[in-house]
């Protein structure tokens, strides 16, 4: 079969139990979306591992770069004053 | 400093500070290369792997058994998934890499080009194989390319139920009657030096060896690997109360190691050259089983076509 003829590729997200969000797990080749949600559970959750699968088209992904130096991500690097600890707090505070 | 030489300078920083390479990073092409290659020769062993064992299930001695070996098989299957996973988000397509394979430009470990002549070799290659490479496995699990890293994570998970069904299996055997016993010892004998040879060639003539070490893609020369393996395995041998084929093979206290005879490298260089007992064999299945399951893959496309142009009222 030529490569033109590859079933396309999904991106597969496992939530591996209730209260948890759902994870990367990897990707599988399927022919359309009920046939990637049945090879994501025998590739990824032959063990228990999953108690609901996304699958996602590769292709519909929209991805940031993800080199930490990118600009992309300068706007929260100069804002302390979103974290807790960047306030001054008199020490016999409690509970805050 | 120009672009490039930045680049690397960043790249050479994120492997020896101990972080992941990811798909959408700049790397080295020969890093991409290195890793292709050996991702997808991993791949390949993985599902070529499946044919040696896929040979017993039909003749498993319980169902017991027979459900065990079937698992097994299946997260070979798996496994060799997971890897082809990884090594496509380095930008080669699944077929590309079929291809190699079906056509020879791309290899898989030897050791799937010797025979399964009997169900002892079930368990030996449980024991033996899935032992060795799990010892190859695990330091992969902190492999520099991020994907590459977690496959293995996920897959020393499943191998240790491999390896221990493969030693329950012979177990099983060494403690039940003469012609058992006979039976695993027979196995033991030709399966242990084709998997000390599953460790690669020896250091010295080991091509690669220096520059994957510095790019955290391998972590241990493939003789430590190999004393290793030995070391764990020999105890072991003394509880299944088989012996391993080595008149060399002894305990040496001042190296805290046991010494081992050496290898038989010429052999090995043939069954990489081809000319193993089932080298032909093992590819020729494996691309029937692709050609034969084309209309397959063909049928299920077009009928994914086909909804998409006339969706079910
Ligand atoms: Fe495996
Ligand atoms: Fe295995």
């Amino acid at each position: 079969m030529s490569s033109s003829g590859e079933w396309p590729l999904w991106e597969v997200f496992v939530r591996s139990r209730r209260g948890l969000s759902h994870t990367h797990a990897g990707s599988i080749h399927a022919a359309d979306a009920t046939m990637a949600l049945r090879n994501a559970r025998d590739v990824y959750t032959r063990r228990g591992e999953g108690s609901s699968i996304w699958v996602v088209p590769a292709s519909a992904i929209t991805a940031s770069s993800p080199d930490e130096k990118d600009p992309f991500f300068d706007p929260a690097a100069d804002k302390v004053y979103r974290h807790p600890t960047f306030y001054d707090i008199p020490d016999e505070v409690r509970n805050l | 400093m120009d672009p490039t030489e930045a680049l690397e300078e960043h790249f050479r920083r994120t492997v020896e500070g101990e972080q992941r390479i990811e798909p959408r990073d700049w790397m080295p092409d020969a890093y991409r290369a290195t890793l292709v290659r050996q991702i997808a020769q991993h791949a390949h062993s993985e599902i070529i792997g499946m044919q040696p064992e896929g040979n017993w299930i039909t003749r498993a001695p319980s169902l017991r058994r027979k459900a065990i070996l079937m698992a097994k098989v299946q997260d070979e299957a798996g496994h060799g998934l997971y890897l082809y996973a990884a090594a496509e988000t380095l930008g080669t397509s699944r077929d590309q890499l079929l291809d190699l394979l079906h056509r020879g430009r791309q290899k898989y470990s030897s050791i799937f080009n010797y025979p399964t002549l009997t169900w002892a070799d079930v368990g030996a290659i449980g024991w033996l194989v899935d032992g060795a490479a799990i010892t190859n496995q695990i330091p992969l699990c902190r492999c520099s390319y991020g994907p590459y890293a977690r496959a293995m994570t996920r897959i020393c998970k499943e191998e240790s139920f491999h390896q221990r069904q493969g030693f329950e299996l012979l177990h099983t055997l060494s403690h039940g009657t003469a012609a058992q016993l006979a039976m695993a010892q027979d196995a033991v004998n030709r399966w242990w030096w084709p998997s000390l040879m599953m460790f690669g060639p020896p250091d010295a003539e080991s091509a690669h060896g220096a520059r994957s070490a510095a790019w955290r893609i391998k972590r241990h020369s493939n003789d430590e690997l190999r004393q290793r393996f030995v070391d764990m395995t020999v105890p072991q041998s003394e509880v299944l109360g088989v012996s391993l084929p080595d008149p060399e093979l002894r305990w040496n206290a001042e190296r805290g190691h046991y010494d081992f005879g050496a290898l038989d490298w010429e052999e090995f260089r043939a069954v990489v050259r081809g000319d193993g007992p089932c080298n032909r064999q093992r590819l020729a299945h494996r691309v029937a089983a692709h050609e034969e399951g084309a209309w397959v893959r063909e049928a299920a496309l077009a009928y994914a076509e086909k909804r998409r142009r006339e969706p079910a009222a």
